[in-house]
């Protein structure tokens, strides 16, 4: 058995051991020694999130299947183990060979959400690793990014070596040549660097120079050598029933927040919501073939042991066989004992009858999401869904015995009016009206409706980058009144509203549309001890405030400023094959309460269609 | 619930990191491995079925054991050799089978008949080690042994010499024979707290590792065997 890096000491005397053990079901084994390259993957949030996701265990098995590569796991250790650390001056470590960070080659981070930006600084620390890219040296290993706050690197690019821009399947082999070509000829770091950076797909932040306005808005930005591509290309898996997939996924002994095999369907969306960044980035939209995914959800299940399994895609509903998977996997799960979780279900005939086989309909609850409260505003973020199609839908469901209602909606979107705000509560009423319609004997109880509200954020990529975000204040107050509203409602009593608090969404403002001028402001805030700020126990705005102060740097000027058609935005380097100039018309169309078709109802020529396949070319398949 | 299962009893071996994971997790782990190695492991019946499993002594964090105990509930039987076989493929470091037996159609719980566990205890600090070692032989000759024991609403002295029914030394570890299960339990932890006040050492759990050899329960002769004896192996 391989020494743990933590003493018997250490470990019974923090919670939850077992996130820092290793050793699960399907762990992979090398010896370090026999390979050239040794990868850190990092996830920077505790283990019971990281485990959860997706994108790690398909590099991990990617990378793993490589005789030459071991790719290990990291995770931020959870506050208590890192004041031990700290304390004792102990490195971080993997969980596979419980051996330091710092000695790998490959430090990898996903970048999931903007707040835990501090976390990745965490993680660094604690590995005894320089914080700043310009401080290391070849001792260190090459710190890379990737995920969705990659499409926006520059508040974190003075931390990160390199970023990978897009899916990760496709491009790791030439960074991996590259890395070997080099340090064979003893290069210094910045020549290594230089030559990552002519990669497709790779953004080495040191190899670009950027200026700025007077008014503090980017004036240029260009690389600093002329063998730099000035823009880089998102990475994009076209062949998507030829790529690796993980037949045998990590099983970790303690409960994680995805306890289940997950199994992506379909990457990408066809529907163009313009909030949506993820609709945009993973543009074309792709589809698995239904016989290989049949294939690997059997496969999964006996690899695992897991007694759930769910499937990952943007939207099911779109999927084009699901139907036939569904029934499929009904078929092959129930017999095993396998629960099926469907998430992301359009509400129809089909779906409820999906529902109905595989939950208890007492416990399970009708999901929506129009996201605005009236077909106005649903048509400026062009949300297909309408109030007819939810009534629709609900009254099925109610018909069919449900009773319990889950609505999601946003507040502080573009153009938000007083009367979209209260057309929140005026839906909820009209859902709640239309089940005491139904006779008495015909229904299942009281209804309960619960509503909950989040605060927009615009993000890059989407329609609304140019959009301005909401004053916090005005925000709390809208959300107050709406609330409010929803007392006013006849059947208030079967109605709850909820909605989230605004100071974390202010700060994911500001990171997401930010510019390098952010990173200090991270570091400082890190530095006075914020850390886990995705965590509501643990998130201290005062110490960001502070922060933000320190350094001279006015949040108002990233979130509630509406930009100009014509602003330079630090994000404009990467192309995602969506250009500028169809969001630009899709912004303007929002204003204009303008819908946009689905990709497969009609092309809107979004530029995506340059990676030559998926939905864009679907029709001509067809015929 | 189906009438024609088989109730059948398993004993592995809990040792390295595997001391780390909690009895539920632990569960959980063999449910999945049940599941791997496809076996035909029986189901509660209603909305959400999950597997019939019930473990005889759970052990507490940082405890190695070779003699741990559950039980489950299969339709249909291999032989033993074959289920040992079969599970130990789905096994990682730190936790293997050792035996399967088939249990008598009555049999009560293993949680409900354990009586006893040995263990053998060694030392992680050599500084305070021949001073402890020095008293075994004695603390069984005194009239009463007293420790603190928190219970759930309080802390008192209680007098645990009833529990003890072996203590001695084994080469440079300590063994103790003690009554556990619900009509008495001693955890080991309170002897050694009771051999470091008649050294004079201050306890830490950590200068120690306990180790589970053995879970016993009484036979029909009132004798203390092992929960191995309570079914037979399957052919």
């Amino acid at each position: 058995m391989s020494r743990l890096a933590l003493s018997d000491e250490i470990l019974m005397g923090i919670e939850k051991p077992a996130r820092y053990i290793g050793n699960e079901v399907n762990m992979v084994k090398k010896n370090p020694d026999d390979v050239d390259i040794r990868f850190a993957m990092c996830f920077p949030d505790v283990y019971e999130i990281g485990m959860s996701h997706l994108g790690i265990q398909i590099l991990y098995d990617t990378f793993n299947r490589r005789d030459d590569v071991y790719c290990e796991r990291v995770y931020s250790p959870w506050p208590d183990l890192d004041k031990v650390m700290r304390q004792k001056n102990i490195p971080l470590f993997s969980l596979e060979t419980q051996s330091p960070v710092k000695d790998f080659d490959f430090l990898g981070i996903t970048l999931q959400y903007e707040m835990c930006y501090t976390n990745i600084l965490q993680v660094l620390e604690l590995s005894q690793i320089p914080i700043y890219t310009a401080d290391r040296t070849m001792e260190d290993p090459i710190v890379i990014g990737g995920g969705p706050c990659s499409y926006n690197p520059e508040p974190i690019a003075d931390f990160f070596d390199a970023f990978y821009i897009g899916e990760g399947e496709t491009r790791y082999n030439d960074v991996f040549a590259c890395y070997k070509r080099m340090k064979a000829d003893g290069c210094s770091r910045a020549e290594l660097l230089h030559e990552l950076s002519k990669i497709p797909g790779i953004y080495v932040p040191s190899m670009y120079e950027c200026t700025y306005n007077e008014d503090g808005t980017l004036a240029s930005f260009e690389p600093i050598y002329d063998d730099v591509p000035r823009t880089v290309t998102k990475e994009v898996v076209m062949d998507f029933n030829d790529v690796h997939y993980p037949e045998k996924p990590l099983v970790p002994f303690i409960q994680v927040t995805q306890d289940r095999v997950t199994l992506e369907i379909m990457r990408g969306c066809i529907r163009g919501c313009r909030f949506c960044q993820a609709g945009m980035i993973y543009r074309p939209t792709r589809q698995k073939d239904v016989n290989l995914i049949e294939d690997y959800a059997l496969k999964m299940i006996k690899s695992t042991g897991h007694e759930e399994i769910s499937l990952s895609s943007l939207s099911s509903s779109d999927y084009e066989c699901l139907k036939e998977f569904t029934y499929f996997l009904i078929e092959e799960m129930g017999n095993q004992h396998v629960n099926i979780s469907l998430p992301s279900l359009r509400i129809d005939a089909f779906s409820l009858d999906v529902m109905k086989k595989v939950q208890d309909i007492k416990k399970s609850s009708l999901t929506f999401a129009p996201e605005a409260g009236t077909q106005r505003l649903r048509d400026v973020i062009n949300k297909g869904l309408t109030e007819e199609v939810i009534l629709n839908g609900a009254m099925q469901a109610f018909h069919g015995g449900w009773n319990k209602v889950k609505f999601y909606f946003m507040l502080g979107l573009p153009t938000e009016t007083m009367e979209d705000a209260e057309g929140i509560p005026a839906l909820c009423e009209r859902v709640a009206q239309a089940y005491y319609d139904i006779p008495k004997e015909q229904r299942n109880g009281k209804i309960s409706i619960t509503a909950s509200s989040s605060f927009f954020v615009p993000k890059p990529f989407t329609p609304f980058q140019w959009a301005a975000m909401l004053d916090p204040e005005t925000y709390i107050e809208r959300a107050h009144h709406v609330k409010d509203t929803f007392r006013q409602q006849l059947n208030a009593r079967s109605l709850r509203y909820t909605y989230h608090e605004s100071y974390v969404s202010v700060l994911e403002g500001v990171f997401a549309r930010g510019d390098r001028k952010l990173s200090k402001v991270i570091y400082d805030a890190y530095k006075s001890g914020c850390i886990f700020d995705a965590w509501t126990d643990f998130f201290d705005n005062d110490k960001w405030m502070a922060a933000f102060e320190k350094n001279g740097i006015i949040k108002e000027f990233y979130t509630t400023r509406e930009r100009g058609e014509d602003e330079l935005f630090p994000w404009d380097f990467i192309d995602i094959g969506v250009t500028k100039k169809f969001l630009l018309s899709e912004w303007n169309k929002a204003r204009k309460e303008v819908v946009t078709p689905n990709c497969r109802e009609k092309c809107s020529g979004c530029g995506a269609a340059k990676f030559g396949g998926g939905v864009c070319f679907e029709r001509q398949k067809n015929g | 619930m189906s009438e024609e299962t088989y109730k059948i009893r398993i004993k592995y071996v809990k040792s390295g990191v595997l001391k780390y994971i909690g009895h539920l997790d632990l569960m959980r782990f063999f449910q999945k491995a049940f599941k791997r190695a496809g076996v035909d492991v029986a189901y509660s019946q209603g909305f959400s079925p999950h597997q019939l499993m019930s473990f005889a002594a759970p052990l507490a964090l940082g405890v190695t054991s070779e003699g741990e105990y559950f039980d489950a509930e299969f339709n249909s039987l291999e032989s033993s050799e074959e289920l040992v076989r079969r599970l130990n493929e789905q096994m990682v470091d730190g936790v293997y089978v050792k035996d399967v037996i088939l249990l008598p159609e009555k049999a009560k719980k293993a949680m409900s008949i354990v009586a006893a566990s040995d263990y053998l205890i060694s030392f992680n600090n050599e500084d305070i080690k021949d001073a402890v070692l020095e008293k075994v032989p004695y603390l069984l000759k005194k009239e009463t042994i007293e420790v603190f024991r928190k219970t759930k609403k309080n802390e008192k002295v209680e007098d645990i010499k009833k529990g003890i029914y072996k203590l001695e030394l084994n080469g440079d570890k300590i063994y103790m024979f003690l009554a556990t299960g619900s009509e008495y339990n001693l955890k080991p932890e309170s002897v050694i707290e009771a051999l470091c006040k008649e050294a004079d050492v201050t306890y830490n759990r950590f200068d120690y590792q306990i180790h589970r050899v053995e879970t016993y329960y009484k036979n029909a002769n009132d004798k203390l065997v092992s929960l191995l004896e309570t079914g037979t192996k399957i052919q």
